[in-house]
This record gives C-alpha cells, sequence and structure tokens, in this order.
C-alpha cells in the first residue's frame, strides 16, 4: 500500500467514524486540511520531474475525488438521521388526542369546546347539490363515472368512432397510458349515460353531476376543468315535449317561476333530434340586457332524444324504448345565480370568496 | 360559413329584416353567430354616356371627354385614358366622391381646362383588375346613365350571416344548401338554375385515373381541360361575394374555383395543365415517407394510409381532398387549366387531415361527405363563371361511385311517438318535400323516403324525424312533464355520506375549496411525492400542468399558500376530488385497485384536510377526522400508529406525527401534521395539520343499521384509573386493551388526563382514563367495581402499565 492508498484509507475510516456534524467535520479537517497526508503530498509535487508529476498529481486528484465522494455522503446520512432524530424528539402520540376526545360531546364531556363558525362549501357544490335535489324530487337518481375515461365511453359508443368529424368539437386530454388516444380525460358527462345503460335495463331516470376536461385556454367564461350536469332518461313513450317539459321544469325550480326553456336544432352524434337550448335570461327576465346580448335568452347546454346508434352499442331495443338526454354547464348555473362575472375566480379558492356563499 | 344575403336571393326570394332571417336560420340549426349589414359601395361612382372625346389643347396625355349624366347636358371631364368611344358607358366619379384609396373627387383646373369628376379604371374602383391601371371600365350598355354604377354590376347593399354549421350538414357548407333549408322553413320557393353545358369537341379530353388501391377512398373523379383562360374576365360580383364571404379574390380561375364552392359545395382544384408532368392526374395512395410541398408552403410527410393527386409521371400533386401542391398552381401565364372535381371517403380525408393537422375549406367538406352527383354541376358552373372566353373540353368520369342508397321507411306514428306531436301523414310529407326528400305512401301511416343526395346525414327514420321536427320547429312540439319512474328515489348511501362529509368538515371551521386537477413534477416532489406514480398527459396546456394529481396536498397547499400571500390568517381547507395513479407503480396501490373502472389508471376519491396556522398542526387534523369518526359513525375505522411507508404519500406527513386511519386491518389514509420540508416550501407557518383518505374505504367502515338499546334507570359509577406507561405504547393500545378488559358493565370511556415529567422518568407518562360503569338490570356494587379495577388492571399490566395509586 502506498502512501496515497494509505492516507485514503485513514481518511475513510475517520469518516465512517464520525457521528455527528461536529466529528465530520473534524474528519474533514484531517483528512484535506493544511496538515493532512494529502496535503503534504501535493506539495511536494514541486519537487518531482514533469513526468512523474503528472502521474502522481493525478493519482492524488482521484483520491480526494474519493473522499470528496465519502464525505458528502456521510453528511447526507448525517442529515437524514438528525432529521429523523428531531422527529422521534418532536414525536407525538396522536392516539392520545383521539382517547381525550371520547368524552367530549358525550356523557363523560368534561366541558363545551369554544362553538366555531362553520366554513363554507364551495359554490359549485352548494349549486351541484341544488340542482341534484331538484331531480331527486322529480325521481331521478345520482349517477356518477370516471373522470379518466376510455375511447369507448367518451366517443365510439356515443357515435362518434375514430377520425370522426364531431370529435373535433371536443378538445380533448389524452394521457400517456395504453393505446395512443385510448385513454382520456372525459369531455363531457355523457359517458356516464353509456356506463348505466351497460349497467342496467331501462326505465332510467338519472342525472350524473361530474368533472370535465377540455383543452380550452381558460378565459371569463371557459376552464379547461369545468362541471356539468348530464340528464338521461329512458323508458317506453319518452318524447321530445317530455324533454322541453323537463327543461321546464328544472329551469321554473331553478331560476324561478316564469322561466322557461327555449330548444333550437342543433348537431350532437349521440342524440337524434338534438337541440341547444336556452333559458330565459336570469338577470332581465327576457327583457333584454347585456348578459343575453339584448336577446331575452341565454344558452345553458345541449340536448336531444337519444340516438338509436347509442342505443344499439349499450344493448337497448331502440324501438322499445326512446330516451332524452342533456348536458349543462353546473359552473355557469353558480355564476348565473351569483352573476360571477370571471368564471376563473372559482378555482383560485381565495377565502374571501369561498366565504361569500 | 359566411352567406350574404344576395346570393342566397338567387336561390329563394327571401325578404325580411336581417335580424328575422338570422333568427330563422339560428331556428333551423343553423346558428348565426353575427349579422353584418354591408352599405353599397361605391357611393357617389355614376354610369356616365361619352358624347365626344376632345384633344385637350394644351396637354396632349390627357383629352377632354364631354359625358352625359342621362340629362342630356354635357359635362367636361379631363381623363388620362384614351380607350373610350362615344356611346360607351364609363363610370364617372362626381364631385364629392371618396374614392377607395381615399382621395376625394373635386372641380379643378387641368392645364387650363375644368374637369368636373373623374373618370374610372376597374382598379381605382377596386373592381379587379380588368382593363389595368390606363383603361377606364367601360361598362355593359344596358346601364342606364346617371345611375349607381353598383346598381348596375350588382353590387347594392348586401347583409352577412356569419352561419356556425355543425358537422353533420355538409350541404349547408354552400350559399345554395343555406337558401334551401331557409326556403323550407319560411315556406318559399326555392330554385337551383342548370348552367348550360358547351362543349367543345376541339379540346382535348383530360387523362384522369384511379390507381389499383385508391377505388375505395376516391368514388368519383372527373377532370375537364379549359383553355383559353386567360381571357377569362370574372364579373366584379363574384369578386364582391368572395370577399364578403370571407376569401380573397385573387385571380379569375382561382377566384371561379373558389365561387363554385361556395355557392354549392363542391371543393374543386384547378391545374395548370402546361406545368401538370404527363399531362394527366393520377389518383393513388401514397408511398411510405413520401413527401409533398403543398400550397401553404409546408413540406407533408404521407403515409400509404393517405390518398394524393398525382400527375402523369406519378409525382404527387396534392393532398386528396385537403390540398394542392405547389407545382401545378395557377398562375397569370396559365392557359390551359385541368380542373378536377372529385369526391372522396370522408373518413379518409378526416384522418389523413388529422395526421397533417391541415384544416381547409375543402377538408371541412369532403369530412362531411359531400353530394356524389354535384361533380356534373360544378363543372358547368365553373365553365358558365369563366366565361365564353374559355373552352371548355369533353369531361372524363372515373370512379365506381357510391352504393345506392335504398329508400327510408318513415312510420308516421313513430314521428309522434319521438316528438311527442300529432301530425298527419300528409304534415310530415308537406315538411319534408322543400328540402328535397321525396316521401310516397308505404303501407299505412307509413312512407317510403327517398334522400336527396346531398343529405349524406340522412339515412335511418329517426334522421327524418329531426327534418320533420326542424322545419316544424322545435318550439311547435307540446311540452309535458315527463312520466314519474315507477320507484321512488333518493341518494345512494355513499352520496348521502359525502354530504355529511362535507357538512361535518364545515363545522370545524373549513372551508371547501376546488383545486386543480393537472400538477406540475415539481409540485408532487415539493409535497414529497413520487411523480413516477403519476399518470401523464399527452398533450397539457403547459408544462407546469403535464400530470394528472395523485394526492389533493399539492392543490391544498397551493390554495393555502395564495391565501396567506393575501394576508389571510390561520385557516383550514379541504377537499373531496379524484386522484390519478398508474396502477404498476407502487405496491399499496396495486392491491387495491382504484374506485373506477378504467384500465391502466387507478382512479380514487380522496378526502383531503389541511389546516395551517396557530392552532393546526397534528392535534387539530386528529380532532377533525375524529368529528368525522364519530359524526358518520365510522365504527370499523380508528387512527392508529403508522409506520413509515402505510399509505401512499406518507413522505408528506412528519415522521413522528402522523397516524394511520385503519379500517380492520388495512390503512385507507393518514392523519397528522405536514412534513417540516413540505410546510416550507410552501411557506406554511408553524405546524400545519393535514387529513389525507381514500372515501370509499373510509364511508365504508360505517355502521350498518343501528338497532336501539333501552336506556339504563340505574346509576351509573365513574371509575378513574392513572397508568404509568411508556412511551412506546400509544393511548390506544391501552384505551382499547382497558375497554375490552372492563367488559359489559363499560358504556363510555375517555382520557381525561396526560402528565409528563416528576416523579416519572424520561420516556414515561401517566395517562388516566375515567371508565363509566353501569347496568341495565341494577345498581352496581362495591365489588362489581372492584372486578372491573382489578380486570383493568391485570390488562394495563400486560402491556407494561402500572396503576397509580392515588
Amino acid at each position: 500500500m502506498n502512501a496515497i492508498e494509505q492516507a485514503v484509507e485513514r481518511g475513510r475510516a475517520l469518516i465512517g467514524a464520525a457521528t455527528t456534524p461536529a466529528e465530520l467535520q473534524a474528519a474533514h479537517s484531517e483528512a484535506f486540511g493544511r496538515r493532512s497526508a494529502l496535503a503534504a503530498m501535493t506539495a511536494a509535487l514541486r519537487d518531482l520531474g514533469p513526468e512523474e508529476r503528472r502521474e502522481r498529481g493525478r493519482e492524488l486528484q482521484e483520491a480526494r475525488a474519493e473522499l470528496t465522494d465519502l464525505y458528502t455522503a456521510r453528511a447526507a446520512e448525517l442529515e437524514q438521521a438528525a432529521a429523523l432524530d428531531r422527529a422521534r424528539a418532536e414525536r407525538l402520540d396522536l392516539t392520545e388526542q383521539v382517547w381525550s376526545m371520547a368524552g367530549a360531546g358525550g356523557p363523560l364531556a368534561r366541558s363545551l369546546g369554544a362553538p366555531v363558525p362553520a366554513g363554507h362549501l364551495h359554490l359549485v357544490t352548494q349549486v351541484r347539490q341544488e340542482v341534484e335535489d331538484i331531480f331527486i324530487a322529480m325521481g331521478f337518481e345520482v349517477a356518477e363515472g370516471p373522470e379518466v375515461e376510455d375511447d369507448w365511453h367518451n366517443f365510439e359508443a356515443l357515435n362518434m368512432p375514430l377520425h370522426h368529424p364531431a370529435r373535433g368539437m371536443f378538445d380533448t386530454f389524452y394521457l400517456r397510458a395504453g393505446e395512443p388516444e385510448s385513454v382520456l380525460l372525459r369531455t363531457h358527462t355523457s359517458p356516464v349515460q353509456v356506463r348505466l345503460m351497460e349497467s342496467r335495463r331501462p326505465p332510467i331516470y338519472a342525472v350524473a353531476p361530474g368533472r370535465c376536461f377540455r383543452r380550452d385556454t381558460p378565459d371569463a367564461t371557459h376552464l379547461p376543468v369545468f362541471h356539468q350536469l348530464e340528464a338521461l332518461v329512458v323508458d317506453e313513450g319518452i318524447s321530445m315535449s317530455h324533454l322541453a317539459g323537463a327543461l321546464d321544469a328544472f329551469t321554473d325550480a331553478f331560476f324561478g317561476p316564469g322561466r322557461r326553456a327555449r330548444l333550437r336544432p342543433s348537431f350532437f352524434p349521440f342524440t337524434e333530434p338534438s337541440a341547444e337550448f336556452d333559458v330565459t335570461c336570469w338577470v332581465c327576465g327576457g327583457a333584454g340586457c347585456r348578459t343575453c346580448a339584448g336577446s331575452g335568452w341565454v344558452e345553458l347546454g345541449g340536448c336531444g332524444m337519444v340516438d338509436p346508434a347509442v342505443f344499439s352499442a349499450v344493448g337497448v331495443d331502440p324501438e322499445r324504448y326512446t330516451g332524452f338526454a342533456w348536458g349543462l354547464g353546473i359552473d355557469r348555473l353558480a355564476a348565473a345565480r351569483t352573476n360571477l362575472g370571471d368564471i376563473r375566480d372559482l378555482l383560485d379558492n381565495d377565502v374571501r370568496f369561498l366565504t361569500q356563499f | 360559413m359566411r352567406a350574404p344575403l344576395s346570393w342566397l336571393r338567387e336561390f329563394t326570394p327571401v325578404e325580411g329584416k336581417p335580424e328575422e332571417i338570422a333568427r330563422a336560420l339560428s331556428f333551423l340549426g343553423l346558428v348565426v353567430e353575427g349579422t353584418e349589414v354591408i352599405g353599397a359601395p361605391l357611393p357617389g361612382v355614376v354610369v356616365a354616356r361619352v358624347l365626344e372625346t376632345r384633344a385637350h389643347p394644351a396637354a396632349d396625355r390627357i383629352q377632354l371627354v364631354d359625358v352625359d349624366l342621362g340629362d342630356g347636358e354635357a359635362l367636361q371631364i379631363c381623363c388620362g385614358a384614351f380607350n373610350m368611344k362615344p356611346g360607351d358607358l364609363v363610370p364617372l366619379a362626381t364631385l364629392g366622391t371618396v374614392m377607395p384609396n381615399g382621395m376625394e373627387i373635386a372641380r379643378r383646373k387641368m392645364r387650363g381646362e375644368w374637369s368636373n369628376g373623374m373618370l374610372c379604371s376597374a382598379p381605382e374602383l377596386e373592381l379587379g383588375e380588368e382593363g389595368g391601371e390606363k383603361g377606364i371600365y367601360v361598362l355593359p350598355t344596358s346601364a342606364q346613365p346617371g345611375s349607381p354604377v353598383a346598381d348596375v354590376l350588382g353590387l347594392g347593399p348586401d347583409v352577412v350571416f356569419d352561419i356556425e354549421v355543425g358537422p353533420n350538414r355538409s350541404d349547408c357548407f354552400s350559399v345554395a344548401g343555406v337558401a334551401r333549408d331557409l326556403a323550407a322553413a319560411l315556406g318559399l320557393p326555392f330554385s337551383l338554375p342548370e348552367p348550360p353545358r358547351s362543349v367543345d369537341p376541339l379540346v382535348a379530353r383530360a387523362e384522369v385515373s384511379l390507381a389499383p388501391g385508391a377505388e375505395a377512398l376516391c368514388p368519383r373523379f372527373t377532370g375537364t381541360v379549359l383553355e383559353g383562360v386567360q381571357a377569362a374576365a370574372v364579373p366584379a360580383l363574384v369578386r364582391r361575394r368572395l370577399s364578403l364571404a370571407g376569401m380573397r379574390p385573387i385571380s379569375p380561375v382561382v377566384d371561379v374555383s373558389n365561387y363554385v364552392m361556395l355557392e354549392l359545395g363542391q371543393p374543386n382544384h384547378p391545374y395548370d395543365l402546361a406545368l401538370l408532368g404527363g399531362g394527366g392526374l393520377v389518383v393513388r395512395r401514397a408511398r411510405d415517407g413520401e413527401e409533398l410541398v403543398t400550397l401553404d408552403g409546408v413540406a407533408r410527410r404521407l403515409s400509404e394510409r393517405d390518398l394524393v393527386i398525382a400527375d402523369g409521371t406519378g409525382a404527387a400533386v396534392g393532398v386528396a381532398g385537403i390540398m394542392g401542391g405547389t407545382s401545378c398552381e395557377i398562375s397569370a401565364s396559365t392557359t390551359t387549366v385541368l380542373l378536377e372535381v372529385a369526391n372522396f371517403d370522408p373518413l379518409a380525408v378526416a384522418a389523413t387531415g388529422q395526421r397533417l393537422g391541415l384544416h381547409t375549406e375543402a377538408r371541412t367538406r369532403f369530412e362531411r361527405g359531400v353530394d356524389i352527383e354535384l361533380a356534373d354541376r360544378a363543372v358547368d358552373r365553373f365553365a358558365q363563371l369563366l366565361g365564353p372566353g374559355a373552352r371548355r373540353g369533353v369531361t372524363t368520369d372515373v370512379g365506381r361511385g357510391l352504393p345506392a342508397r335504398p329508400p327510408v321507411r318513415l312510420r308516421v306514428g313513430r314521428v309522434n311517438q319521438l316528438l311527442g306531436t300529432e301530425l298527419s301523414a300528409e304534415a310530415c310529407r308537406r315538411l319534408l318535400g322543400p328540402l328535397g326528400f321525396v316521401a310516397r305512401p308505404d303501407g299505412p301511416d307509413a312512407f317510403s323516403v327517398t334522400v336527396p343526395s346531398w343529405r349524406p346525414d340522412c339515412s335511418r327514420e329517426v334522421d327524418l324525424v329531426e327534418e320533420v321536427a326542424r322545419v316544424h320547429g322545435y318550439e311547435n312540439i307540446p311540452r309535458r312533464m315527463p312520466p314519474r319512474p315507477a320507484r321512488a328515489t333518493s341518494l345512494s348511501p355513499h352520496q348521502r355520506a359525502r354530504r355529511r362529509v362535507r357538512e361535518l368538515l364545515a363545522g370545524t371551521g373549513a372551508h371547501e375549496a376546488w383545486t386543480a386537477t393537472f400538477v406540475s413534477a415539481d409540485e408532487l416532489a415539493a409535497c414529497a411525492l413520487d411523480p413516477g406514480e403519476a399518470l401523464e398527459l399527452e398533450n397539457p396546456l403547459d408544462q407546469s400542468q403535464g400530470l394528472l394529481r395523485t394526492s389533493l396536498l399539492p392543490g391544498l397547499a397551493r390554495a393555502a399558500r395564495f391565501n396567506r400571500e393575501r394576508q389571510a390568517g390561520a385557516m383550514a381547507l379541504f377537499e373531496l376530488g379524484s386522484v390519478f395513479r398508474r396502477p404498476e407503480v407502487g405496491g399499496t396501490a396495486r392491491e387495491a385497485s382504484g374506485d373506477r373502472p378504467v384500465e391502466g389508471v387507478d382512479e380514487r376519491e380522496q378526502l383531503g384536510v389541511l389546516a395551517v396556522g396557530d392552532g393546526a398542526g397534528a392535534t387539530w387534523a386528529v380532532q377533525a377526522f375524529e368529528v368525522l369518526r364519530r359524526g358518520l359513525a365510522l365504527s370499523q375505522a380508528r387512527l392508529a400508529p403508522a409506520g413509515p411507508s402505510t399509505w401512499p404519500g406518507a413522505a408528506a406527513f412528519h415522521p413522528g406525527r402522523v397516524a394511520a386511519v385503519m379500517v380492520g386491518e388495512r390503512a385507507v389514509g393518514l392523519v397528522g401534521e405536514v412534513a417540516p420540508d413540505v410546510a416550507e416550501r410552501y411557506d406554511l407557518p408553524g405546524r400545519a395539520g393535514l387529513v389525507l383518505a381514500d372515501l370509499v374505504p373510509l364511508l365504508r367502515a360505517a355502521d350498518g343499521r343501528r338497532e336501539a338499546a333501552p336506556v339504563s334507570r340505574y346509576p351509573a359509577t365513574d371509575l378513574d384509573l392513572a397508568f404509568e406507561v411508556g412511551e412506546e405504547v400509544s393511548a390506544d393500545e391501552l384505551g382499547r386493551a382497558l375497554s375490552t378488559a372492563a367488559g359489559g358493565l363499560l358504556t363510555d370511556v375517555a382520557l381525561f388526563d396526560v402528565w409528563r415529567g416528576a416523579p416519572l422518568g424520561p420516556g414515561r407518562r401517566s395517562l388516566a382514563f375515567r371508565l363509566r360503569l353501569r347496568s341495565a338490570e341494577r345498581t352496581l356494587t362495591e365489588a362489581d367495581v372492584a372486578e372491573v379495577r382489578e380486570a383493568a388492571q391485570r390488562a394495563a399490566h400486560a402491556l407494561g402499565a402500572a396503576l397509580r395509586q392515588g
């Protein structure tokens, strides 16, 4: 073992033996410091011939590098151990709190805590629950589905085969999972229709609220992440006049008596006939104002009679059953209800905003 | 699609206010997004008859022209052009006229002679290049002197409707198609004039063919040679309408091509025949890796799935149905054109367009399906618009066409069943007729309906039902409440419990947040979460939103920081929302797949609570969790000391201040304090409390139905027991041991005092429990109490806890 190897060996032992930051610092000085063997050998380089100096210099360089690595690793180990020690020192038995609370509010209560003002539910939650309740009262159930969907449920079963131009209506976020463009964030709540009909036979009276995603740049009226409410009714004898009636009933319940829904022809691959629906402007009541651009109506969503192709995809007999469906924006309803100018406020979670509702 | 009213009126005599027409269109499903009222162009420019031309006494580059504006009086004009002769009708810019270039016409002297206005060339009036700058625009002889030039050229005031056409209506990507729908809705006649077909037998026949393998994607391909196109002059009206429709006039051939597409909906492509290698066209599939520079100057890489138009030598000159190439572009020197008017498979065009990221007018129409019978009319119209100067050859028509479309059976009962109407058979027939559907009776109350070739979107009975409804008017469908379902409904137990979770958490003073689903790898790392577990977006809005959240913590921490930066004080925020993980990463995630059913994704509903500021910290978090546990009667759930990797995301918690939410033997969440390094990265002050749990299994820990237990009439005895116990034994272990040992007489138990310090040694503490004992049948005796005390003492002893006497 030459002198360099001996110096490395000794440094390794010193660093390894250090158990505190102070000891490690001392080991560092001893291994690298001015009086260390390495320093002496480095100083002695100048007495050597050029050939030998280069060779020896390289060896010393490698030795230093090796010791530096050891030092850094050991410092990290000690830091981690110190963090664990601190954690251990700060350790709390949280179950003490559980068992202390066991008396609260029961026969063993010794004192009442101070009452606190209740927190606020998010505006979107409040509107969503209100809308759910309206439909529950009409006999609908509340269904749910996943936010990450497959191509089948979001597109194909909804009568949008691959490359269908209607897919261009939805700017879709795709995930890097499975086959390319096979897994996506649902662009609407309509895939819940498919899941409902796949899971059981009609009659189905359901609404499905949930988060949806479209690759839109956020602005005052659009968010890439938003909430929709899907409705699906499938039964014998359901017609478009029931669709219009149900929309009227909802509009009346949510916006107040005298407000109604209006249908205009439109196109969706999963409904036929398809319509856009507008509601009486909530600001002016139909007289015409800025919110409704003078028309007295505000567009709220899309709807229509379930397309027979969708029924076929899920194995429902379109001769026996007919149905209607719609999707409307819950965030839009929330904005309408509160006269909210910029829908992006919903996402900031500013406590000063949250506590207004 | 921008449709000028004057153009619509070529097909149907629609009258009325623009807003009424816009409303009628919107209620057909042709949503009018904007209505522009356009004034007549060229105010002040009128028709003048040339009476006499005279030499200018003092200049030879201008002459004097006497014109008559219809009143028989001669008006003297100085003019620099010499192309008119007496009797010609020419445009005169009268005094006060502001020219398109901004110059105002005034009476002035030129070399001593008065000029009372200006005679105009076509370019000066922005009516095209005809005649150039130097020639006065000579008007048709039918014009009435004194009348506005705009009227003579058919350039009256106009209204442009900007219509959003749905992806199903290829036919309404044309002015004629829009007019047809509008006429049907308003009960007006509609007619599509037949352009004349005059074929010059001397013009060569176009060489066009389909290569093997191309037929399926190209049901029809026609080629027509047109010679002498340099002589073509398109009317000012064509250029004006192109402008109103949003297309720039370029040259006669290109303008006509665009005009035919906008008017009829048939995309078409003129090639300069002189530049076309081999003198003809072949439709073939592209070769893998083949490159083509399209008209927009971009080199496009193609594959075998794409269809191209190639010249006679096989070199590609265009991407079929989408965009031509640069090699045979029409130019000023073009004399002979080979006109392609074809029909391509909609899905193939859509797929190629998507792959190339190319959106063009042609693609928009082809991918929705163009009328296969439209080609002949389009070629005729093209030739007609080029004018008599161009000579048109015989059209070569190849392709095997489309299979004949069988008539569609329409049952009147089905119409009324789907719409909730009471329309008669005759009413249905009358509503469909104007759209081009021919309904012949087919049994009682049913029709056999022939669908017009321009409606490829209508192939089923239900499509016809929509057409009936559209023309009938959705607003005329009666309204009824849907029948009530046979069974009453309510929220599901999970949905009800979820609402209760929100209410209970709000009761602790926490506010509900809605945080972003998208996070960055840095944000996850800042929360000590492994970005490798997260699902990645293929096409994020930006890289800071490239991953799906694996936990609610990043969003809540971000919201807390946002509020702290705005001087908010202590606060708690909560959220209920979906989190997502790769199922293949992380042992715990694999063992319990998500709540939801998409393969390759572990999506589950998470509950998150984050408390910051004074009084937050682990204790607050535990209290909030206990509020939930007891409020929801989650008797199967309890908090237990947590190991380092009990549940995904444990590193976000302070290792000494975390408890696991156990349901049976399974951890479904963690409660405790935010890890100091995480809190530091989000500038969260002091100690922050955190609850994260999988909501579905947590809520399953609820009691089912409870049976009522009678309330005892006998008095209770409280037994207070303090134990000295090492820190290694948790209060939970001791409490549970005592509860078990106390047996059937125990009704309640709580920890009421914790003491550390003298006289206890380090690592030791005193835990004092109160046990309430009561029997339903009798008053307890001292012996009963002593027995419980002894049993409790024994159980505690087994854990190394000694009863303190005192």
